[in-house]
């Protein structure tokens, strides 16, 4: 055993985590949770909480209700009576523990979870964040330890402070370099390596990002790599904490405290590594039914389209709806096409109104939903009619997906999804493409 | 002895285990009526209890990939199925084990509908076929949860300063 090799990111987040000098691939380590997320299926973790001290003499309370974050945003408002009477539970549990970082239906500050936890400052680089949600993994973006865990495993969270027997994940790190050509950027990125990796390709492993690519994407391109990093069967992702990050945290999450950044060892022992050069990348299209059927733009260029749906916690955020918006503007919604839009928050919703982006959206004939997973995960509203196709800027595109498993979803970037419903066909953004 | 009475290929999802749309449920009680919702065969049979405790559905490669859902897990675990696949997707697996549902990781399996499956020691025998196939084991800190009798058990031993 070599006593002087580094350690990557997530090796040293576990280390600090569990008070030890180092952790190895392999150890099993019982991490402290800095933020422990859920949204309405928290309806469940309640349950499961209550269970474990069942036939105790202990009292079931959370070790810490101020590391506990719940959200709503799967059905917002509530599509059903069920759903409804979940979200009452939630809330007065919620009032009796005296959970605050609660985001309830709200047009001030309620909103998608994955946008919420950046945008309040409740994830810091170097934290151990889970969530009760697959796409936990977007926090990485702020160089966080984030990954999805299920809802038993959230009330074991809650009972003890700590996640129990997790593995230390052996990491890939993943070098992207160039430049993005126009229309083309994060979303087209994360496809294309989805896509290289194979949807099993990642799995029980961390996806590291590095590079002058990832230098300068913004704090919101990190968070749609991070986010489908999970597509790839990531246990998380992660882009090691600077100064982007410091800026997004004090300028747009107003976080007042220190923020420290915790950044690999030169010598860190990495499983495999993949280098990414974006400068030829062209849009990448993920066909039916699965996130690693990716395909270049123009394999598919000219598929009608019923539905065009821009938003999720993967493209929902303000650069998504300004790209939208540029290639919108004067253009109408092709006939025959429905576009929905849902941005990821209330506060970037207010933000699009104030730049006119929802002006732009309307004129169009795009129908501007609220902040919401929305028709993302086929729940709440936007299904697909039978036969129907849909190309979306969510995450998944799994068969069912969008509510009806007679029918298709392909996902894009959303330039790509702006141009295609004033075509109503597939089409690239790029001019000639 | 395990008869097969399910095939998928690789890359289900929890999407198709147990479709978004019913997500509203939550109850281990009452997840089991939409396993597989849309495939409306076996969910049917499924539902008419004509699929005995313990039967085998066979899976390919990252078997219910996709969402942390645990409804995709309580739902197959209400009608005591045995999951075989070739692997399994993170947080399915980790489902699985706190749920206490009965999966078995066979890397290079072959197995269809109808073959008997038997488990012998660490390997898995399809009595159909003759062949027999080595099942990964699990991590012990993994099998610990399941020897407990799944994570709230686990985790109640714990808070009672008992050493989990």
């Amino acid at each position: 055993m070599s006593i002087t090799m580094g350690m990557t990111v997530v090796e040293k987040i576990l280390a600090r985590a569990t008070g030890k000098e180092s952790v190895r691939v392999g150890d099993v380590v019982e991490p402290a949770v800095d933020l422990a997320m859920s949204h309405e299926n928290a309806a469940l973790v309640i349950n499961q909480f209550r269970e474990i001290y069942q036939g105790t003499p202990l009292e079931p309370k959370p070790w810490d209700p101020e590391r506990i974050a719940i959200i709503f945003d799967h059905r917002v408002p509530a599509e059903s009576p069920k759903t409804a009477t979940n979200q009452k539970k939630i809330r007065d549990f919620v009032g009796l523990q005296g959970i605050d970082k609660f985001h309830d239906i709200r047009g001030d500050v309620g909103g998608i979870c994955h946008q919420i936890l950046p945008e309040s400052g409740y994830v810091l680089p170097g934290a151990v964040v889970v969530g009760t949600d697959s796409h936990t993994t977007s926090h990485g973006a702020l160089g966080a330890f984030a990954f999805g865990i299920g809802a038993t495993e959230m009330a074991s969270v809650w009972a003890l402070g700590t996640v129990l027997n997790v593995e230390v994940p052996a990491t890939i790190k993943v070098i992207v370099k160039g430049r993005f050509k126009k229309f083309v950027g994060p979303k087209d990125l994360i496809l294309h390596l989805i896509g290289k990796l194979s949807a099993k390709g990642a799995n029980f492993r961390v996806l590291e990002f590095h590079g002058p690519t990832i230098k300068a994407m913004s704090t919101s391109g990190r968070l749609v790599i991070c986010n489908m990093s999970v597509e790839a069967g990531a246990t998380a992702g992660i882009v090691p904490a600077d100064e982007e990050t410091k800026r997004y945290l004090r300028q747009e999450a107003g976080v007042k405290g220190k923020i420290t950044h915790v950044l690999p060892d030169k010598d860190a022992a990495y499983e495999q590594v993949v280098e990414i050069d974006v400068s030829a990348l062209e849009p990448q299209i993920a066909c039916p039914h699965t996130v690693d059927n990716v395909k270049p733009i123009k394999e598919v260029a000219g598929k009608k389209i019923n539905q065009v749906v821009i938003g999720s916690c993967t493209n929902g955020r303000l650069d998504d709806l300004e790209v939208a918006a540029s290639i919108l503007k004067d253009k109408k919604v092709a006939d025959g096409t429905r576009m929905l839009i849902f941005p990821a928050s209330a506060r970037i919703y207010a933000k699009a109104l104030t730049k006119g982006y929802v002006g732009t959206f309307m004129k169009a004939g795009a129908v501007v939903m609220n902040p919401g997973c929305g028709p993302c995960l086929g729940v709440h509203e936007g299904a697909l009619g039978d036969g129907e196709v849909a190309l979306s800027t969510t995450n998944r595109n799994f068969k069912g997906r969008m509510g009806n498993p007679n029918s298709e979803v392909y996902l894009c970037s959303p330039a790509v999804a702006a141009a295609s419903a004033i075509t109503g066909t597939i089409t690239s953004p790029r001019k000639g493409a | 002895m395990s008869r097969v009475v399910f095939t998928v290929g690789d890359d289900v999802s929890t999407d198709v285990i147990y479709p978004g749309r019913y997500m509203a449920t939550v109850l281990p009680t009452e997840t089991p009526q939409f396993a597989f919702a849309d495939h409306q065969e076996f969910n049917t049979r499924l539902k008419a209890k004509t699929v005995p405790p313990g039967s085998a559905l066979v899976g390919g490669i990252n078997f219910g990939c996709g969402s942390s859902r645990e409804q995709a897990v309580s739902c197959l675990k209400g009608h005591e199925l045995m999951i075989v696949a070739r692997s399994f997707a993170r947080i399915f697996q980790q489902n699985a084990i706190n749920l206490g549902l009965n999966i078995v990781e066979v890397p290079d399996l072959e197995a269809a509908d109808g073959d008997e499956l038997e488990i012998a020691g660490e390997r898995l025998v399809n009595k159909t076929t003759g062949k027999s196939f080595s099942i990964v084991k699990l991590p012990k800190a993994r099998q610990a949860i399941i020897d407990a009798g799944g994570l709230i058990a686990y985790t109640r031993k714990r808070l009672l300063g008992g050493s989990a």
